[in-house]
C-alpha cells in the first residue's frame, strides 16, 4: 500500500488563513457568540457571473481548493471529495423560508438547486472542469474525516493520484437562532482565549471551508504524511484513552511519541470533558492546542485543525494563542489530533512528518 | 410606466443576484439576455415566478416568453397590459 501526503492546502476561515503565511503570526482574537470566516476576495477567484447565485459556503470552498490547487501545481485532480455538515445552509433556510412566506406558491429554483449538500463538489468540479469521481460525505462531526476516509482509501491503493478534500460549512442566521435556542451556542459572547476556562454550555460557532490536495506521491512542498484515521459514531468516555493508546499502538507507537496532541475543546463545559480524558491523562506531557475557539465550531472544524496540524509539521512553529498546556515541543515529528462534538462522531487522524 | 420600469429594474437585480450591477446600469431597452445582461435559463424561470407573483400574470406559452423578456421596456408593456394585481 502507497503513503498518502498532504501536498497543499488552502484555508478560508475566521482567521487570515487565505494567504498561509501570515495565519501562524497574526492571530485575531474574537468576542463573539458566532464567528463568520473572512471573506476573501471573491472575484479573484470566481467570474461574477458564476459567483453570482453562489452561498457564501460554496465561494469558500471555490476560494480553499483553487489556493490548495495552485499550491500543488496541478489544474486538475482525479477526484473531488467533500464533506459537510450541514451543506448550503443559507439557501436552504431561503427556500424553506419561501415555502411557508409565499403558503407553498411563487418557489424560485435558483436557492433551491443550491441547497443541497453536494452542490459545494459539482460546483468545484465545474470550476475546474473535473469528470472523475465526485462525492459528498454528510457524517456530523465525522463529515469531513468520511471524505478524508475514502481518499485515503483510494490512495493507498493507486485508484487515484491526487484528490482534491475538503470540509466545508456555512453560517445560516436561522440556523443560528435554533442552536442559541437550545443551549448549543453560549449565551453570551466569550472572548477567545477565555472560550476553553468558560464553564458555560454551548459553543462559540463558525464556518469555514478548508481544502487539500492529497496524493500519494510526495514532493518538496509535501506538508505531512497522513498516517492513519480511525472513526467512531459513539464513544464512551471511559473509553477515549484506550482507544487513543490502542490507535497509537496500531501505528507502532506510543503516548510519548506524540510531540503534539490537537484538540476539539469548544469550551462547552458539558462536552470539554472528553478532550479532558487525553488532555489530563496520557498525554498530559504532551504540548497540547486547541483550535476551535480561534475559528469557532462547525461540523467540519476539524479540517482547521487538520490544516493546523500539516503546517506545524511543515513549519516546525505552533501558533502560541493556541497552546493549551504550558508544554513546548522542541521538534514536531508526529501529530495526534482528536475531535468530537457533543460526545459524538470522534475522530482520531495521525499525522507523521515528510 | 416610468415607476414601473424602476421596479422592474430593482426587482431584476436583487432576484437575480447581479451584485454588481445598479439601476443606471441597465438601459430601458437593452437585451436582458444574450448580448445583454446575459441573463440565462434559470433567470427566465426567475423572472416568470416574478411575474407572477408581484403582478398575477401566468405565463404559459415559452414563445411569449422570449418577447416579453426582450428587455425592461417590452417586460413594462405587457405588465402594464396584463397585470391583475
Amino acid at each position: 500500500m502507497k503513503n498518502v501526503y498532504i501536498n497543499s492546502v488552502g484555508s478560508v476561515s475566521a482567521q487570515k488563513t487565505t494567504h498561509a503565511t501570515d495565519f501562524l503570526t497574526d492571530i485575531i482574537s474574537y468576542n463573539e457568540t458566532v464567528i463568520p470566516a473572512i471573506d476573501p476576495v471573491y472575484k479573484d477567484f470566481i467570474p461574477p457571473a458564476a459567483a453570482r447565485r453562489m452561498a457564501k459556503g460554496i465561494k469558500m470552498s471555490i476560494v480553499a481548493s483553487k489556493l490548495a490547487l495552485e499550491k500543488a501545481g496541478l489544474n486538475n485532480v482525479d477526484a473531488i471529495i467533500t464533506g459537510t455538515g450541514m451543506g448550503c445552509l443559507r439557501d436552504s433556510e431561503k427556500f424553506l423560508s419561501s415555502i411557508i412566506d409565499n403558503d407553498e406558491a411563487y418557489l424560485t429554483p435558483t436557492p433551491f438547486i443550491q441547497s443541497t449538500h453536494n452542490t459545494v463538489g459539482g460546483q468545484i468540479a465545474l470550476e475546474i472542469q473535473c469528470t472523475g469521481y465526485n462525492f459528498t460525505y454528510v457524517h456530523g462531526s465525522n463529515s469531513f474525516e468520511s471524505a478524508l476516509l475514502d481518499a485515503k482509501l483510494q490512495l493507498e491503493l493507486s485508484e487515484a493520484q491526487n484528490i482534491l478534500i475538503g470540509g466545508v460549512d456555512e453560517i445560516g442566521d436561522y440556523t443560528i437562532l435554533l442552536n442559541k435556542t437550545i443551549n448549543h451556542i453560549k449565551k453570551e459572547p466569550v472572548k477567545s482565549s477565555e472560550i476553553i476556562n468558560s464553564q458555560t454550555k454551548g459553543a462559540v460557532f463558525g464556518e469555514g471551508a478548508n481544502f487539500f490536495v492529497v496524493s500519494n506521491e510526495s514532493n518538496h512542498a509535501s506538508l505531512a504524511r497522513i498516517e492513519a484515521l480511525e472513526l467512531y459514531n459513539t464513544l464512551p468516555i471511559q473509553s477515549v484513552a484506550q482507544r487513543a493508546r490502542q490507535f497509537l499502538k496500531a501505528n507502532n507507537l506510543n503516548t510519548a511519541d506524540v510531540d503534539a496532541l490537537i484538540l476539539g475543546n469548544n469550551g462547552d463545559v458539558e462536552f470539554d470533558i472528553y478532550y479532558d480524558e487525553l488532555a489530563s491523562g496520557d498525554f498530559k506531557n504532551a504540548q497540547q492546542l486547541v483550535y476551535k475557539p480561534w475559528v469557532g465550531e462547525f461540523h467540519t472544524a476539524s479540517a482547521f485543525g487538520l490544516v493546523l496540524a500539516a503546517i506545524i509539521l511543515k513549519t516546525q512553529k505552533a501558533p502560541r494563542e493556541f497552546q493549551l498546556n504550558s508544554i513546548v515541543s522542541s521538534h514536531f515529528k508526529t501529530i495526534l489530533l482528536y475531535n468530537q462534538y457533543r460526545g459524538e462522531n470522534h475522530s482520531f487522524t495521525l499525522l507523521r512528518q515528510c | 410606466m416610468e415607476a414601473l420600469k424602476l421596479e422592474l429594474k430593482e426587482n431584476i437585480i436583487e432576484q437575480l443576484n447581479l451584485e454588481d450591477m445598479t439601476i443606471a446600469d441597465i438601459g430601458d431597452d437593452d437585451m436582458l439576455f444574450g448580448d445583454g445582461l446575459g441573463l440565462d435559463s434559470i433567470d427566465a424561470l426567475e423572472l416568470i415566478v416574478m411575474l407572477d407573483k408581484n403582478y398575477g400574470i401566468k405565463l404559459t406559452d415559452p414563445k411569449e416568453g422570449r418577447h416579453i423578456f426582450e428587455s425592461v421596456n417590452t417586460m413594462a408593456t405587457y405588465i402594464t397590459e396584463n397585470r391583475s394585481k
